[in-house]
């Protein structure tokens, strides 16, 4: 079975991230893989294993963006791709979701993986979205795997309210959470081989699509209004002592 | 369907969350600048009960689709219905609570619909007839102000952004009756079964949270069982630390939450995890009990009204955002709190 997983390039979750000159600046922080989506790598792994089968990585981002994919190919997947283009610059998740598609067609796989969801821009929608574009169902927060043969997948969801045991017909899209298991490292043949690795780049034009003009427009940044916290250390003889000052102060607030 | 303005109610088994009334709210607010009244989407089987309590919160419309295939909530039938209302009535903005289900089916929906979603949205304004959204990106670290210019506007809301309407039971309108567009044997997925959670707080619509970190395994006066090796020691010291912090909870009827150390150590499920990486919260209190408060940790719960911290380490990043600060060990101080708190709230 050809298996494809959909990975973004973001800053470390440790930067600082601050508007400058109207745009999102994280300083000298590194750039990786979203963190979500490596859970997305290791399920795909792990079941390209089980079944017999290759794994494609796909991107989207400018040129150089290939961080995501170089250590996606570390971990273990045989294939990236990178979708670029001018005409995807200021693309929306909706026209991500029809480049998206039209790369998975063209890797020719019948089970994509993707993380929940993307730790920049945090909307989580493309999973679902490029399900939509494909005709294909979406089965998403998937916690556990319980089974999958070339017609079916069984899996378990994480959803507000318990898990949820869903099955579905193949091909299908599925986002993957936390819950599934650590993903593994990079092996150090992984990294020598990813650093040697030609990445294709796959544009509009090679992916016989023409994503739809983006509708979703930003109008402006800001920082978080600075609150203005006067923070009062609360001292006493002993715990007990503590506890009942803080439970006043807390009481006062009137907040609980 | 006359209301330019709707509102899809999620719900679990028949209860709404209480993000979708507020997401009502903020409709009936977005209908007093654009005109019109608001209609509430009401999808399931044997919920026609949630189209009362519609029009209890204040919609004066409701379109009920009630249906054996749409008894528990999946993307194809509901993102399909929905995406043919819309497109029979052609509304200006379709509002979601930003739950899993309201994210997806938002998401699924527009593509059909050819618009756009404004995800995880915390604040509307109109300006000239146009809604402009606030939205955290990187986890709260910005604010993006984002507009769709395609119609309908999709808009996913933030629980707890908006607040909730006073329903009045004498409040009534118009219920419409809309058939499902896809057959059982139409729909790929089916669920199958259901392990509910046990039935704590969740976090995002908790008022009150306690949350635990790394510190809470550091109890040096409890002995662990001898068959434990040291990693089993270390888990089991912590959990001892989370039944304290779980006890506080109890007693301020809040949820419980975890920073990514204590989770990625094993001492409680991914699915408590506060953060950047895990769930992003807005209490009105948040205590956090050995958590030293890193920028990820931050990230997801520098909203709340009031922050407390309880932590050994006077340097620790998170009493830069606590209203009251402990310097010390949770392990004496958590218990005390539990009871003077119980006592002043008469628990």
């Amino acid at each position: 079975m050809k298996i494809a997983v959909c990975v973004k390039q973001v800053p470390d979750t440790a930067a600082q991230v601050v508007v400058e000159n109207g745009q999102v600046s994280w300083g000298d922080a590194p750039l990786v893989i979203n963190p979500w989506d490596e859970y997305a790598v290791e399920a795909a792994l792990q079941k390209a294993s089980d079944l017999g089968g290759s794994v494609t990585v796909i991107s989207m981002g400018a040129e150089n963006e290939t961080e995501a994919l170089k250590h996606a190919l570390a971990m273990g997947c045989n294939e990236a791709a990178l979708i670029s283009d001018p005409a995807l610059e200021d693309a929306d998740n909706a026209a991500a979701a029809h480049a998206l598609a039209a790369a998975i067609k063209k890797a020719e796989a019948e089970l994509v993986f993707f993380g929940k969801q993307a730790v920049d821009t945090d909307t989580g929608m493309l999973p679902g979205q490029t399900a939509r574009v494909l005709g294909w169902p979406a089965v998403t927060l998937v916690a556990a795997i319980q089974e999958l043969n070339p017609d079916m997948i069984k899996v378990e969801r994480a959803t507000e309210e318990g898990r949820q045991v869903v099955e579905s017909k193949l091909p299908a899209v599925v986002s993957i959470v936390k819950d599934y298991g650590e993903p593994r490292y990079p092996s150090f043949m992984g990294i020598r081989k990813a650093a040697r690795a030609e990445i294709p780049v796959w544009s509009t034009a090679d992916l016989g699509v023409e994503a739809p003009a983006a509708v979703v427009k930003w109008a402006a940044l800001s920082s978080p209004p600075k609150k203005d916290i006067e923070t009062e250390m609360i001292e006493g003889a002993d715990a007990g002592e503590i506890a009942e000052v803080l439970a006043d102060k807390i009481m006062a607030e009137k907040v609980l | 369907m006359t209301n330019k303005i709707w509102v899809y109610i999620d719900h679990f088994k028949g209860a709404a969350l209480p993000a979708s009334w507020e997401a009502v709210g903020a409709g009936l607010t977005l209908a007093n600048d654009l005109g019109g009244g608001v209609t509430a989407l009401v999808f399931g089987e044997g919920v026609a009960d949630l189209g009362q309590q519609a029009f209890h919160y204040g919609a004066d419309e409701v379109m009920l689709a009630d249906d054996p295939t749409l008894l528990d909530y999946r993307s194809e039938p509901y993102a399909g219905l929905l995406a043919k209302l819309a497109g029979d009535s052609a509304p200006d903005v379709i509002l979601f609570p930003t739950t899993s289900r309201g994210r997806e089916l938002a998401g699924m929906a527009a593509v059909d619909l050819k618009s756009g979603v404004l995800v995880d949205v915390t604040a509307l304004e109109v300006e000239g007839g146009a809604i402009l959204a606030t939205r955290p990106i990187y986890a709260g670290k910005l604010f993006a102000k984002v507009g769709c210019s395609a119609k309908p506007e999709l808009i996913t809301l933030r629980g707890r952004a908006f607040a909730k309407p006073e329903p009045d039971e004498t409040r009534s309108g118009t219920l419409t009756e809309v058939e499902a567009v896809l057959s059982e044997d139409e729909i790929a997925v089916k669920v199958l079964d259901y392990v509910q959670a046990d039935g704590g707080v969740s976090l995002t619509d908790a008022a009150v949270i306690v949350s635990g970190g790394r510190g809470v395994s550091n109890n040096p006066n409890l002995e662990p069982p001898g068959d434990l090796d040291e990693d089993g020691q270390e888990i089991w010291r912590a959990q001892e630390g989370f039944k304290l912090v779980g006890e506080l909870a109890k007693v301020l009827g809040a949820a419980v939450g975890a920073s990514r150390a204590a989770v990625d150590a094993g001492y409680i499920p991914y699915a408590n995890q506060v953060g950047q990486t895990g769930k992003v919260v807005g209490p009105d209190v948040y205590i956090a009990c050995g958590i030293s408060g890193a920028i990820q940790h931050l990230a997801g719960m520098r909203t709340s009204k009031m922050i407390v911290a309880i932590n050994k380490d006077p340097d620790a990043p998170i009493f830069k955002l606590a209203r009251f600060g402990v310097v010390g060990d949770l392990h004496e101080i958590v218990p005390a709190l539990t009871a003077a708190l119980g006592e002043k709230l008469g628990k």
